[in-house]
């Protein structure tokens, strides 16, 4: 488990990125339930947690594909792929996140740079 | 309803057809297509396409496991509505009889009169317009890209990465004035100028030179800007011309009211071709954003469904985005009527920035240059107190 942050440094409403690779962000909803994704967009390189945060749902901030912060589902274009959701624990006021072992669904350029091709 | 065809198969009338089935239509559903192309996103057409990093198949607005269980006619151009049995008159004959029709049949790029049958000149509106101008910029050589708005300059900053000598010609003062007003206009578009790309302004366009193939673009000016490739980014018309003598109301584009409704009962229309009433500003408004074709579709099917009885919500200010020289640009809002306008973060000088623009004090549009964060909590804050 990666210790992620303090859940009182993470208000309702707000979203922590973890610079990991690839990044992941946890978000703390407006009812007090905290979960944890992908923090890139399927559809380009974009970060979540910059994005709008709507009951359980996250909107792209770039162009609008939401998440589904419980099963990382998308609901409308451009993207296609849902992000990959990741088990959070919290304990003892630390929010931890058990990194899920399935393949990520990257976006096509950030793919490319990482296989060290052309972004 | 047993039957309702979408005539446009691009991302409103795939949305369309999406909120059909999701509002729980289980009859017929015909979607017609003037292009041969399942739905595809245009926005890379004029970036990540045309830069060649992006293929054909990343296009695909449907996913693989999709299946809307509809019946598409491809490559199929609408070409009159009937209003007695509201069918559709389709180029090669065929009639699609049909209770419920949702008008979606985009815009088509102006071309500059005169310039047919001269090769080298493009529009990018397409795919296949997306094909020939990316095999085109891939000889390399001199671009002009006529008209300085957001295509326009989309073009010029892939060209530019392409390693082209890229000029930009605007016949307004300022690029972009009509969108983001005279100040931002001016600052986005110094994007060109930050680049060595070359931006003349408040010059228009007499005519293009060479016989067979481009090889000047002539000003009113009497400057010559030599070419090797032209694109001509100056607009589009909506593609309504079909819906004459149907008794469809078209003015710039089919008139709507706030639920999409059209002056037809049973006819919906959405995306580029449309102009809903817009209640804030009072004023029917054809929005060509990507996000008005993908949101405004599910209330018009709402109000197809119910009749009108569904009440219209109240849709989001538009937004649209737009990337160049490896900046993003995202802008929600109207900027009409805005008195002020006001950078609340960054520096304009160093193209990461949030402008908000007001009338009588209150938020109307706000603009950001590589500021996506910010940017969103102030889409999202105007969403919410826009009366």
């Amino acid at each position: 488990m990666i210790p992620a942050c303090r859940l009182a440094d993470l208000p309702r409403g707000e979203a922590f990125r973890l610079d990991i690779d690839p990044p992941v962000s946890v978000f703390h909803t407006v009812d007090g339930e905290v979960f944890a994704i992908d923090d890139t967009c399927t559809h380009q390189d974009a970060s979540l947690a910059d994005g709008w945060l709507e009951g359980c749902e996250v909107e792209c901030p770039l162009h609008a594909s939401t998440f589904d912060l419980r099963t990382g589902a998308v609901d409308a274009p451009p993207a296609k792929l849902p992000v990959r959701t990741h088990e959070v624990v919290v304990e003892d006021g630390m929010v931890y996140v058990r990194l899920s072992t399935d393949a990520p669904n990257l976006p096509p350029c950030v793919t490319a740079r990482l296989a060290g091709g052309p972004a | 309803m047993r039957t309702v065809a979408v005539v446009g198969a691009s991302l409103a009338g795939l949305s369309a057809a999406r909120a059909l089935r999701s509002q729980g239509y289980d009859g017929r559903l015909v979607v017609i297509g003037d292009e041969p192309h399942r739905p595809y996103d245009r926005p890379p057409l004029s970036k990540e396409f045309l830069a060649g990093t992006l293929g054909e198949a990343d296009l695909a607005l449907e996913s693989d496991d999709e299946d809307l269980r509809a019946e598409w006619l491809l490559g199929a151009r609408a070409a009159g509505l009937d209003r007695t049995d509201r069918a559709i008159r389709l180029s090669d004959g065929r009639r699609v009889r049909a209770d419920g029709v949702v008008v979606a049949t985009g815009a088509a790029a102006r071309t500059l009169p005169g310039t047919d049958g001269l090769a080298g000149v493009h529009v990018l509106r397409t795919l296949d317009d997306a094909r020939g101008l990316r095999d085109a910029l891939a000889l390399g050589g001199r671009l002009v890209v006529i008209g300085g708005g957001f295509i326009g300059a989309e073009v010029a900053s892939t060209a530019y990465g392409l390693g082209l000598d890229v000029t930009v010609v605007e016949a307004a003062p300022t690029p972009l004035a009509g969108p983001l007003g005279e100040a931002m206009g001016g600052i986005v578009s110094a994007l060109h100028t930050d680049h060595g790309v070359r931006l003349l302004c408040g010059v228009g366009v007499k005519g293009l030179g060479g016989e067979r193939r481009v090889e000047a673009v002539l000003l009113e000016d009497g400057r010559s800007i030599p070419a090797d490739v032209v694109v001509v980014g100056v607009g589009a018309r909506p593609n309504v011309e079909w819906l004459e003598g149907s008794g469809v109301a078209v003015d710039n584009g089919v008139t709507c009211g706030a639920d999409g409704r059209t002056s037809l009962a049973g006819v919906v229309a959405v995306g580029d071709c449309a102009a809903w009433y817009d209640p804030r500003a009072g004023v029917h408004r054809r929005v060509e954003h990507w996000t008005g074709a993908l949101e405004r579709p599910a209330a018009a099917v709402a109000a197809l469904l119910s009749s009108g009885a569904a009440a219209p919500g109240v849709p989001r200010p538009p937004y649209f985005w737009s990337d160049q020289y490896g900046v993003k640009i995202q802008f929600v809002g109207h900027t009409a009527g805005a008195d002020t306008v006001t950078v609340v973060e960054g520096t304009t000088d160093d193209r990461s920035f949030l402008a908000v623009y007001r009338r009588g004090g209150h938020p109307v549009a706000v603009l950001g240059m590589n500021q996506p964060r910010l940017f969103t909590r102030w889409r999202k804050q105007l969403a919410h107190t826009t009366p």
